[in-house]
């Protein structure tokens, strides 16, 4: 090794600084095991970790379960959150889906307290959205909205000034296109 | 009841018979029971302990000297909860330990029954994984997962939660084998990937500067053979943290001893000067970077671990290796060439002779004499266990380490009380070995009790209790960085450690003069018939050098106190 280049390192060195807080949705699939969403949330939870939704659902294959979990905070983290996730003895994988194209859907019931004089302008906005009214009571309405998330946002932004008292939301499901794993 | 089917813990024990435990540290208690009771039949030996804690630490000290799962057995509630110091201090340590819990039973969970407690809920953070048996028939599946998960990958404590109902009830389920485990989330990473191993082999061709940097891991794999090897091979100085005293000679010329904040001088400079660093099985914990964008900033950083969370976690090396540190440097081996290092050894060696570790010979009885006159006693074959503090990093430089597994220390809890109790477990495992604890005397009274434990089965441990009446190292930190405003570090009012020996039955020794250390440690040393207490009551107010400073880069190493007053540190604890 005489003449060799001086040795240097290939962008190496620290983790990349905290950057501002991001949003990123994960999918979790696990054993389904006493404790699992427990072990799970303790990962998010030691580092201050902000998870916005969470849904858990029975997967296809019998015994095990899926996780979509939304979250927010710095990369570097999460880049941690998904290393310790998937050493948990019951988490068979866990895969950042943040910034692909996956098909996502969520489902919110809004309640709606409204007089009769009110009704055509939420009618029109639910209409809007391709929402459906289903509750009609004489002082208020509970709409259902199906969609992305960003899109159950808007209509919240819109629906905020009619006395919005109740907000029931899914939370985000997602499954990747074609034959790539969840 | 089918009087030919066992019950629970009848099955319970079968399986721990048939893992191969030869011991359970443990303490009774009602929710228990019929574990204990199956226990009486049973080829296990029992060692019933002083306190839960101490029967952790047993287990831990004897998985540690013996590479082998420590096993538990505890009641509920606060028996259980006793555990949970042992459990983070093992579980930051990456120990396999299999820690057995009775419950209460079943239909009582959550209702604040009789010593109910939430024991799986109160040990999630500290554990690998962890238990809550419901049924009897799980019993020969959970036992055989338990051993299987806290023994390999990255060992660490599995914990099993069992209700008194299950162990008592019948269990009519087969014994489980490693080939019929369903873990499809447990993966052991197998041999690394040669790729990886090129990389490394092509940067350590190219290093003018390297450094081996030896941490648990090459410990836990038995490296130290295959590192030994490569450090002669390529050339390269070798340094260790407090976990990876053992896994290579520290006496061989090439070993620069233990680096990071209490480190040596030398093992510092080299790290600190170093263009090529080689992690095998260390972490870049907070105590070896000091300030950690200025930690080799300049440096290659190769990675190997078993556990690719570790992978970027403090921070992003340029080829990390995925997979056993043995398995790993021996792919290597074959890949690396001599390296042209001999004016980097030079260096080494010059800083070696230029800052070597030292002491006052004069002024009253030094804990570092003692330490280092231990070392020349047992010359790295005996097992050391230490507790935490000043103590433990002055053993860390003086008691140099030549075998495997004969260095047992609290390294990422830092868990006083922890000395005693590894002793006693290291000495169960290594009967044939001669096992010394070193001990503060702040440490030592935390899990004291356990005197009895080593005096009941005669074992010939040997506890030096290094006594200066202060919490020495927070008091060392009072008087360099809060201006020698001592608070809660004042031990004065310590019983007689010789009269408290000898109130066990035990024998005890006493050091006041430099010149009776080595007839004392000695007769210490060759004193075989039980348990012996030697207490040096050394000087009360001393400091551990070279140190660096919380937060501090390495480059801010003291070899000696400053003349000027010090900022506090800002940085990890």
């Amino acid at each position: 090794m005489s003449a060799a280049q001086p040795l240097t390192s290939t962008g190496a060195g620290l983790a990349p600084a905290p950057a501002l807080s991001h949003m990123h949705t994960l999918s979790l699939f696990v054993h389904d095991r006493p404790g699992v969403l427990v072990r799970v949330a303790i990962v998010f939870a030691r580092r201050g970790y902000n998870i916005e939704s969470l849904v858990v659902s029975p997967a296809a294959r019998a015994g095990f379960s899926r996780m979509t979990i939304t979250c927010s905070g710095d990369p570097t983290t999460l880049e941690q959150i998904i290393k310790q996730l998937a050493k948990l003895v019951d988490v068979v994988h866990a895969i950042d889906h943040t910034g692909q194209e996956v098909i996502e859907s969520e489902i919110a019931l809004m309640k709606l307290e409204c007089g009769i004089d009110e009704r055509t302008q939420i009618l029109q906005i639910a209409d809007q959205f391709k929402c459906r009214v289903v509750d009609y009571g004489p002082e208020s309405l509970v709409i259902r909205s199906y969609g992305s998330s960003e899109k159950i946002d808007a209509l919240i932004l819109l629906l905020e000034p009619y006395r919005l008292t109740e907000l029931v939301r899914s939370g985000k499901v997602i499954m990747t296109r074609g034959i790539e794993t969840t | 009841m089918d009087i030919n089917l066992p019950t629970g813990a009848e099955k319970l024990i079968q399986c721990l018979e048939r893992e191969g435990v030869e011991y359970i540290f443990g303490y009774s208690g009602g929710a228990a029971m019929p574990i204990f009771d199956a226990l009486v039949d049973s080829r296990i030996k029992l060692v019933l302990t002083r306190h839960e804690q101490g029967a952790t630490h047993m287990a831990d000290g004897y998985a540690r000297a013996t590479g082998k799962p420590g096993v538990v057995l505890v009641t509920s509630g606060p028996g259980a909860t006793n555990t949970i110091t042992g459990l983070l201090t093992g579980h930051m340590d990456s120990v396999p330990l299999v820690v057995l819990c009775g419950q209460q039973i079943v239909s009582l969970l959550g209702t604040d029954a009789f010593q109910e407690a939430d024991v799986t809920g109160l040990t999630y953070p500290v554990v690998k994984h962890s238990y809550l048996v419901k049924d009897s028939g799980d019993i020969p599946r959970v036992a055989k997962e338990a051993f299987y998960i806290a023994t390999t990958g990255r060992p660490g404590p599995v914990l099993i939660d069992l209700p008194k109902d299950v162990t008592q009830g019948e269990c009519n389920a087969p014994f489980i084998d490693e080939d019929d485990l369903d873990l499809p989330g447990y993966t052991i990473p197998g041999r690394a990937d040669p790729a990886r191993i090129e990389e490394a082999a092509a940067l350590l061709k190219s290093a003018k500067r390297p450094v081996l940097y030896v941490g648990n891991g090459a410990v836990i794999a038995g490296a130290g053979k295959s590192i030994m090897n490569l450090a002669e091979k390529v050339r390269t100085p070798i340094v260790n943290t407090l976990l990876g005293k053992g896994a290579a000679d520290e006496t061989h010329p090439l070993h620069l001893g233990m680096l990071g904040m209490h480190g040596t001088a030398y093992a510092n400079k080299a790290v600190d000067g170093c263009d090529l660093i080689m992690s095998i099985g260390a972490r870049w914990d907070d105590r070896i970077t000091g300030k950690l964008d200025e930690f080799c900033s300049n440096a290659v950083k190769i990675h190997v671990d078993i556990d690719p969370a570790e992978n970027n976690k403090i921070l992003q090396p340029d080829v990390f290796i995925e997979g056993d540190a043995r398995l790993a440097i021996e792919d290597l081996l074959p890949l690396v060439e001599t390296g042209d290092t001999s004016q980097w050894l030079d260096q080494c060696a010059a800083w070696r002779k230029q800052y070597p570790l030292r002491y006052p010979k004069q002024g009253g009885l030094r804990a570092q004499h003692v330490l280092d006159r231990l070392h020349g006693i047992t010359q790295g074959h005996a097992v050391l266990a230490t507790d935490v503090g000043q103590h433990q990093m002055w053993a860390a430089q003086f008691c140099l380490s030549t075998n495997n597994r004969h260095w047992l220390s609290s390294g990422g809890a830092g868990t006083m009380g922890y000395g005693l109790p590894a002793a006693i477990g290291a000495q169960f495992g290594c009967p044939d070995k001669k096992v010394w604890t070193i001990c503060g005397d702040g440490g030592f009274q935390m899990t004291q009790a356990e005197l009895a434990t080593a005096q009941i089965h005669r074992l010939p441990i040997k506890c030096l209790i290094i006594n200066n009446n202060f919490l020495g190292m927070v008091r060392q930190w009072q008087e360099m960085f809060f201006e020698n405003r001592y608070s809660g570090v004042d031990l004065e009012g310590n019983p007689d450690f010789v009269k408290l020996a000898q109130a066990y039955g035990i024998k005890a020794f006493r050091i006041r003069r430099p010149a009776d250390v080595d007839r004392i440690l000695e007769e210490a040393q060759d004193y075989d018939e039980g348990p012996c207490v030697v207490v040096a009551e050394v000087v009360k107010e001393d400091n551990v050098f070279p140190m660096i400073p919380a937060g501090a880069p390495l480059s801010g190493m003291l070899t000696e106190k400053p003349k000027t007053k010090l900022a506090k540190p800002t940085g990890s604890t």
